[in-house]
């Protein structure tokens, strides 16, 4: 059973999602901060910036760059050197980082970024949907989705936790929702600077850059050396599997604050119908489940904390009594015509004993309102899926057929 | 020799990886011509000309790429660029 989340109301206070990351950003003692503004992420790095003209981060370098290439480019330096490093980006900015996030992670270097999710262009938007850190998927980057902006604050101690352990040593994005989180004010505990100094120790690389003793990183690797790199990458990773709980569970301990590890869960256990989701839509799927649950429907939800490692056992675990499972993506991978959480999910249900029918819905591209009325119309085809079989396996939802 | 998480290595590692095999034509000195100028071992981008002890240099075969800078900067011709052969 998981922890309750003691949520210490007298501590809380309204704040932008954006500042409660800052801040959290912040309480994490940064050395180097590299910033370049895109909307809806601008905010995160502006109040870092404020916080750096006010003093309040101590031993730290703040560098305005000229484009997201070169953000993530100053911290392959930066982090190599030893340092504690922290960027914030979105959208276009985190696709032009493509190659740089390659790098990182290939170097080993435990580098924390926040993304505020949003659609990629063309079309222009600037609103939320996950293609941004979805189509980033096999950089090496672990991938965390929070839910709300309580949790993706206290998901950036978290992930540094997780990064620089030295099993590990691969690096994260913390995903939150543009615009639905980074924009939103609510009542949060902001990260306290006391617990957070007992709770993450300060980063301590085996090897840095240093003129007194050079070594080179990211070296040149022949054929005769390559598969091993991409095969310890792929042990770390595998490892961080376990990490993420077990820093879900150090994080309960000192803080009294829990949201799951790799996945959490809500109302499954008796569940017919699992509702698989990422992010702020699990909020609005909660209180779907409990609308329905007054009348007697079998739901429950599987939130995927965790993207990258992906969680198999723990999806497994959860899905294998279920009658079907629904999967919401707010990205497709096209040409497939699947959102890659449905695809995966599917992928790691084959070959093994579990038979339960999983049927996709694309949902929410480029911002568009997750309405009750609309997850409740999937949990209805849900019910037709347990009677009838599958029909349609994966589908767009709510296409204006008149604008076609 | 092992790696190390992240490519991290220290500095000389590139002795390790022996070069000589991607040359296609090999400098080759004419004794007899060369008036010890030094020129090719300075303008070597490999360091794979070293000196000897009587004055004349040689040619360190497993880095040498064979790029024939040595043949044509040499103001005696005293390098030949031969093709390699099996």
């Amino acid at each position: 059973m998981a922890p309750e989340n003691k949520l210490d109301k007298s501590k809380m206070v309204v704040v932008e999602g954006s500042y409660a990351v800052a801040h959290a950003a912040k309480v994490c003692r940064p050395n180097v901060i590299s910033a370049y503004p895109i909307t809806p992420q601008t905010h995160i790095v502006e109040d870092l910036s404020q916080f750096m003209a006010d003093g309040e981060i101590p031993n730290c370098e703040y560098i305005n760059v000229e484009s997201e290439f070169s953000a993530l480019s100053a911290l392959v330096g930066s982090s190599a050197a030893g340092a504690r490093c922290y960027s914030a980006t979105t959208s276009q900015g985190l696709e032009l980082m493509h190659e740089v996030l390659f790098n990182i992670s290939g170097m080993r270097l435990p580098v924390v970024m926040t993304i505020a999710n949003r659609a990629v262009s063309a079309p222009i938007s600037i609103w939320n949907d996950h293609q941004d850190a979805i189509s980033q998927r096999d950089t090496g980057w672990l991938q965390l989705y929070a839910e709300n902006t309580q949790e993706i604050s206290d998901m950036t101690a978290q992930a540094y936790k997780i990064s620089e352990d030295k099993d590990i040593l691969m690096p994260s994005m913390t995903c939150m929702d543009g615009f639905i989180l980074s924009h939103v004010y609510e009542p949060v505990v902001l990260l306290e600077q006391d617990l957070t100094d007992e709770f993450l120790p300060a980063y301590e690389p085996e090897h840095v850059l240093d003129p007194k003793n050079p070594l080179s990183f990211g070296a040149f690797a022949d054929p005769n050396y390559y598969t091993e790199f991409r095969y310890l990458q792929e042990q770390a990773m595998q490892k961080a599997l376990k990490k993420i709980e077990d820093v879900a569970n150090e994080f309960y301990d000192v803080y009294g604050r829990y949201y799951g590890g790799l996945i959490d869960e809500y109302r499954t256990d008796d569940a017919d119908i699992i509702i698989m989701a990422m992010g702020s839509i699990v909020g609005t799927i909660k209180d779907v489940i409990d609308k329905l649950r007054d009348r007697n429907v079998k739901v429950g939800l599987l939130k995927v904390r965790s993207f990258r490692p992906f969680p198999v056992e723990a999806i497994k675990n959860v899905v294998k009594d279920a009658k079907v499972v629904v999967v919401l993506d707010k990205n497709i991978s096209l040409g497939l015509n699947e959102g890659a959480l449905f695809t995966e999910t599917k992928s790691s249900l084959y070959n093994t004993d579990i038979r339960v029918p999983v049927v996709g819905y694309m949902i929410g591209h480029g911002g568009r309102d997750i309405k009750i009325d609309t997850i409740e119309k999937i949990i209805d085809e849900a019910e037709e899926v347990m009677k009838t079989g599958i029909k349609i396996e994966s589908q767009f939802t709510d296409v204006k057929e008149e604008l076609l | 020799m092992t790696i190390l998480p992240g490519g991290v290595c220290e500095a000389g590692t590139t002795r390790v990886n022996k070069t000589g095999g991607w040359r296609t034509f090999k400098p080759v000195y004419d004794y007899d011509k060369c008036i010890k100028c030094k020129l090719c071992e300075l303008l070597c981008p490999d360091s794979s000309i070293n000196p000897r002890d009587d004055g004349f240099f040689e040619f360190d075969y497993d880095f040498c790429k064979g790029c024939g800078i040595c043949a044509n900067e040499c103001p005696k011709s005293a390098i030949e660029m031969v093709l390699e052969e099996k």
